[in-house]
């Protein structure tokens, strides 16, 4: 497996997901991991040894994981249904559904290495298809965390949620995002990182500290532009979307495909009650071999791509 | 909780109640799947009048043993027999799949007490039946699990991921009940893709399995009811049934699957169950 090492000042969020869990675990007896042999990848090897009664791994057979994550809530538990985004969404796509969400039970399902995390394994791996699945689905949340502590937050969050919620955690290392003191998460509530009025820019998970970078190169050159962390795709704060596109030229960034996800939100709400000039990066297809760090560069998910983008985008609105 | 007086008498006089409910709910509907609601009918009588142990006033009870309907199309039958065990008004059937109706072609939670999970999609039961189950194991609760799945239901794979856990776990909580009327949508479950032999298959996943006449209440009610307790592996009861039963023009026929009653099929198929 290719996973990228971690260089100094740079964090796999799923070590942020798996110590808090742990800990809320500890407080919480009705919190389980469900888990299609995806202990070691989930980084639940401590959760396993602390709560090994706890820990239901139900072999590599997804279809099954996401039904008993159903039944376990139906008996009372919190199941962290928690496995690589690419398998848990689309072998299951029918479960979640069906089982969790038209059934609206309380499963947290953990989209584990999502994007494109496993680079070089190829598109069968990759996971850039999940939000735009998952955000037709009613009554659940998705969370789309940007560093260690939203991914805790998101956890958290999940845990205190009644209802079924996933979280995409990502694997590719990101450094921590400066926040305020005082910072807090909520569900269905964007963050604005950076104010801006000359244009927007609404980001999420990996790529939020990159769109920060955009953000800091084009003040320099004296464009003003806006950073919105929208983690929470459901629910969505529109009022965010609304206020960013009275920039008038806004840019979506993810880690995902260009149809349907995050992109997707913010065309749906500005088409129909704020237009302004969009630029949607992402993804356009299958993506070829290659890093992930050449993939991000490949096209155009980088501080200076997206900087490029925020020039284009901005010129056609003046 | 405790589990219901059981009677072979009141579980045969509920089975005829269940199966006249969902036919004359399926001819109202013009819709609906009148071969397996015949089939199942007498399982279901079975369960709910000798079996489970349920309180239709708080349906949500944790202790409450679980039934999970499996196979969802066969809502004919299933309302009948919530409402027969009081789950819902009987008075409420006659809006079956009606405008806004919360009588769907397929069960749904969040509208109908007593339905444990939303199924229709098939071979979704048995693997949240399967958690409800570990659920159990892992808080000590002594509730017992039960679904209904149909026999071409089985050639899902998702069913054979369950059986597979279930077996690992030792879910000796757990009990299948297969619906074995030998036809699916099309055809003979036999000629679309073979299912036999089907005890042989469950045994090699673990579980136990019983081979039963689904229309003998006295038997199903002995194989059902008997304590889990000295098990140590789930249970299928394979459920000899005949597609249509108690209906002589619908029985062994394929094409009441999902046949519509026109009104001379509902009066002869009433005055076989008069009594």
């Amino acid at each position: 497996m290719s996973a990228p090492s971690t260089p100094p000042g740079a964090f796999d969020c799923r070590n942020a997901f798996a110590e808090t869990l742990e800990a809320l675990a500890a407080d919480d007896p009705r919190i389980v991991t469900v888990v299609n042999d995806s202990v070691g990848s989930s980084k639940l090897g401590g959760f396993k040894k602390k709560f090994p009664e706890r820990t239901i791994n139900v072999g590599i057979a997804e279809q099954n994981l996401v039904g008993v994550g159903a039944g376990l809530a139906n008996g009372g538990q919190i199941p962290f249904v928690s496995a690589a985004s690419c398998f848990l969404t689309a072998r299951a796509m029918e479960q979640i559904k069906a089982d969790v969400s038209y059934s609206n039970v309380n499963v947290k399902l953990i989209g584990q290495s999502a994007g494109i995390a496993y680079g070089e394994l190829g598109p069968t791996h990759h996971s850039i298809e999940d939000v735009a699945w998952l955000r037709l689905l009613p009554n659940l949340a998705i969370v789309v965390p940007s560093d260690p502590w939203e991914t805790a937050e998101a956890v958290k969050a999940a845990a205190a949620h009644d209802g079924p919620i996933f979280v995409r955690v990502s694997r590719f290392p990101v450094p921590a995002i400066p926040r305020p003191d005082g910072a807090s998460f909520k569900l269905g509530k964007a963050e604005t990182l950076r104010e801006g009025s000359d244009a927007a820019i609404i980001a999420n998970g990996v790529m939020l500290h990159r769109a920060l970078d955009a953000a800091s190169q084009l003040a320099e050159d004296g464009i003003n532009v806006r950073v919105v962390n929208m983690a929470s795709i459901a629910p969505l704060d529109e009022e965010a979307i609304r206020s960013a596109a009275e920039t008038g030229a806004v840019v979506t960034v993810e880690e995902g495909s260009v149809r349907g996800g995050l992109g997707g939100a913010v065309a749906e709400v500005m088409s129909t009650s704020r237009p302004a000039h969009l630029r949607v990066l992402g993804f356009p297809g299958f993506v070829p071999t290659g890093t992930v760090d050449f993939l991000f560069e490949h096209f155009g998910l980088t501080a200076d791509g997206i900087a490029a983008a925020v020039r284009d985008v901005t010129a056609a609105g003046s | 909780m405790s589990r219901p007086d059981s009677s072979i008498d009141l579980i045969r006089e509920k089975a005829r109640l269940i199966r006249r409910a969902a036919l004359t709910m399926d001819f109202n509907a013009q819709l609906g799947h009148p071969g397996g609601d015949m089939s199942v009918s007498d399982i279901l009588a079975a369960l709910y009048f000798g079996v489970l142990r349920y309180d239709p006033a708080n349906p949500t009870a944790p202790d409450r043993d679980r039934f999970v309907m499996s196979k969802g199309h066969c809502t004919g039958a299933f309302y009948a027999a919530l409402a027969e065990a009081g789950f819902i008004p009987s008075s409420e059937l006659e809006t079956y799949m009606g405008p806004l109706s919360r009588l769907n072609g397929h069960p749904n939670r969040n509208h109908v007490p007593g339905v444990e999970t939303n199924t229709g999609p098939l071979g979704h039961g048995l693997p949240v039946a399967v958690g409800i189950t570990v659920a159990g194991q892992i808080s000590g609760a002594d509730y017992r699990v039960f679904v209904v799945t149909g026999d071409g239901e089985l050639q899902e794979g998702s069913n054979w991921e369950a059986a597979m856990f279930a077996g690992h776990r030792q879910a000796r909580n757990l009990t299948v009940i297969v619906d074995r009327n030998r036809l699916q949508q099309g055809a003979g479950t036999e000629e679309t893709n073979r299912l036999d032999p089907l005890d042989d298959k469950w045994r090699a996943f673990g579980w136990d399995v019983a081979e039963v006449d689904g229309h003998d209440h006295a038997t199903l009610l002995q194989v059902l009811g008997e304590p889990t307790a000295g098990r140590d592996k789930p249970l299928c009861v394979i459920a000899n049934t005949i597609k249509g039963r108690g209906v002589s023009f619908m029985e062994g026929e394929v094409s009441w699957h999902h046949g519509v009653l026109n009104q001379q099929h509902y009066d002869t198929a009433m005055a076989e169950l008069a009594a």
